[in-house]
């Protein structure tokens, strides 16, 4: 308990840390005016906002006008779209997370096997074929696999649409491409794109977890006991080797949303990480800040989700109160 | 050549470490040990012609792609191989505006490792003072600076790069201030990590038995001694370095249009790419791709060499 307040307090502190540096980024670097008036506006216009915005007042108070209109979700409207940030920011997040969401799943469901294989049968070719392509799906730059995934997929093949999110259908009253089999072709790709990375942590993973199992009493005692091989693979073998990749598949989730940034600006997905690419291609600055603001709390979230988790998994880690 | 050279200093504080291959230089050792692996050479060879191609890149190009009088707009968007306008044969094709791509590539070279190999040494400059002083010193200085690169680490790189983009600009300096930022924390859990091991065997009690000044001992004796690890870890970082700096400028984000990247060259051919012109996007892609993988394989295998459970 006094570990878990503990880390909220820092979560906390951490949020009010990351505002500041937000804050004295966009407005002490810049001149607030100009990131955050419209530069099209007219002289009596522009002093008008400013005396509206507080901006003639100074720092410290701005910064506590700045975290007032944030608590309540006031982040000023975007020049592009003329409405408010933050809206447009949370309208984006279900296509960002529903592609996050797809590329974890390819990650498992395509890297797991692989990974096994390769693990149980490392000399083979296709074993060492898997394990060659997971050192390329690590090494390369995830946009140029983007390209040739395009290239050879939807250019050469015709096989996939090249961008957008396709149609989207509904069920249980949540709202996805994945339930449309138009959305479906439309997700294909970014999906896999986004997932790459993740599939070749899992097959390494995967591949050093089975052949570190296999040796093991247990698993030479399935076979003696003449159970079938497919047996002793898929549950001896699989249920052993599963804990830690899902833990650690599971807590890199915030890396594949941050990794959405490129794949969705490669494939037109019309999630957060396009909208922000796009905010600053056009100094829609309001937008850039909110952005910022709503990412580093996600991820204050999510580090303090995994923090939390792993001192339930492994509570020698609560005892240990500095992280080394 | 990235093994440590023995300089005086190395030398004299390394005794207790060189020992090992009698009289022997301990960087003949790693050479001749690097030497016995063809792919790591193989990629060895490849990265140093890389290197030399980009350094002279204005005595080998054709053409001076950012020179707009050499340019002929009626040789744009030519395929692999075609004779131009003026006579010239492209044999990487030519971009929309008629560059020859084999020249673009060239140029593109010469910006990714420029930037690559400044924001890596900052990088490691910064994190390995960070580093040694937070193991040497311990206490305060410690947890500061290891709660900052925990910190640091919790967030993805290039989330952090983007922040900073979107905050400062585009720019050369821009770009290379962001990859120093996102570096640095890696360096200085590496340096601090070796620097622990190091910290209390005899040399450093003797150094302080003679009572040398802390500067002295920090930089003249637990240093040399932490740069194997380090000098792999800068190898592998330049790669990283230089596909964040891509993927950034990719995005829009990272260098401006005056200087033209391997990223940015990527990203002004994806156009071209749905309509089939392939050339314009993968072929400055291919260079970028091979320039990684020589720089990982090389060193990956230094990792190996250096091992100090190798040496000993």
């Amino acid at each position: 308990m006094v570990y878990i307040i503990r880390r909220l307090m820092q979560a906390l502190f951490l949020a009010f840390v990351m505002s500041l540096l937000v804050f004295s980024g966009v407005y002490a670097v810049g001149n607030p005016a100009d990131i955050l008036i419209d530069p099209e506006a007219t002289q009596a216009e522009r002093l008008r906002l400013i005396t509206q915005l507080g901006l003639d007042r100074p720092f410290h108070e701005q910064y506590f006008v700045f975290l007032a209109n944030i608590a309540q979700g006031d982040f000023g409207s975007s020049f592009v779209y003329n409405r408010p940030a933050l809206g447009l920011i949370l309208e984006r997040m279900p296509a960002t997370i529903e592609l996050a969401v797809a590329a974890m799943i390819l990650a498992i469901v395509i890297g797991l096997p692989a990974g096994m294989y390769a693990g149980l049968r490392p000399k083979s070719a296709g074993g060492q074929a898997i394990m060659a392509g997971s050192i390329l799906g690590f090494s390369l730059p995830n946009f140029w696999q983007a390209i040739m995934l395009i290239m050879i997929f939807a250019v050469i093949l015709g096989w996939f649409p090249v961008s957008g999110r396709g149609q989207v259908g509904e069920f249980l009253g949540i709202r996805s491409s994945l339930f449309t089999l138009n959305g479906l072709s439309h997700i294909a790709l970014p999906a896999f794109n986004l997932a790459i990375g993740h599939m070749a942590l899992v097959v390494r993973l995967a591949r050093s977890g089975v052949r570190e199992v296999q040796p093991q009493d247990y698993i030479r005692f399935a076979r003696a006991k003449g159970l079938s091989e497919k047996r002793v693979v898929m549950v001896h073998i699989l249920r052993n080797i599963l804990i830690p990749i899902v833990t650690v598949v599971g807590m890199s989730f915030g890396g594949l949303i941050a990794f959405a940034v490129v794949t969705e600006s490669i494939f037109a997905w019309p999630g957060m990480g396009k909208l922000i690419i796009d905010s600053i291609r056009m100094l829609d600055r309001p937008v850039i800040v909110a952005y910022l603001i709503v990412i580093v709390m996600i991820f204050i979230v999510i580090n303090l989700v995994v923090d939390l988790l792993y001192s339930l998994i492994d509570p020698r880690i609560r005892l240990d109160g500095v992280r080394r | 050549m990235n093994a440590p050279s023995p300089s005086p200093v190395a030398a004299k504080a390394a005794t207790p470490k060189s020992k090992s291959a009698g009289s022997e230089a301990p960087w003949r050792r790693v050479v001749r040990d690097f030497s016995r692996s063809r792919i790591a050479v193989a990629a060895l060879v490849v990265l140093v012609a890389i290197i030399l191609a980009a350094i002279f890149a204005p005595l080998i190009a054709p053409q001076n792609p950012y020179d707009l009088r050499s340019l002929n707009i009626m040789d744009s968007r030519l395929a692999p191989g075609e004779a131009g306008f003026t006579g010239a044969t492209y044999w990487l094709g030519t971009d929309g505006q008629g560059r020859d791509m084999f020249s673009a590539i060239l140029y593109g070279l010469r910006i990714s490792l420029g930037v690559g190999l400044i924001a890596c040494s900052a990088a490691l400059a910064i994190g390995l003072s960070a580093g040694l002083a937070a193991a040497y010193f311990g206490g305060r200085t410690d947890t500061l600076v290891m709660r900052l690169v925990d910190l640091h680490l919790s967030f993805p790189p290039i989330l952090v790069a983007l922040i900073l983009l979107a905050v400062l600009g585009r720019g050369v300096d821009k770009i290379i201030l962001a990859l120093i930022v996102v570096q640095w924390a890696t360096f200085a859990r590496v340096a601090r990590a070796t620097a622990l091991s190091e910290r209390d065997r005899e040399y450093v009690e003797a150094a302080e038995t003679l009572g040398l000044g802390r500067g002295r001992i920090l930089f003249g004796h637990l240093l040399p001694n932490c740069l194997p690890p380090l000098m792999v870890l800068f190898t592998v970082e330049i790669a990283s370095a230089i596909a964040l700096e891509a993927t950034l400028s990719f995005l829009g984000v990272g260098l401006s249009a005056t200087q033209p990247s391997l990223g940015l060259l990527i990203a002004n051919g994806f156009q071209f790419v749905l309509s089939g012109q392939y050339w314009i996007s993968v072929f400055p892609g291919i260079a970028l791709l091979i320039l990684i993988v020589c720089i990982n394989l090389v060193g990956d295998h230094l990792r190996d060499v250096l091992n100090p459970r190798n040496i000993r």
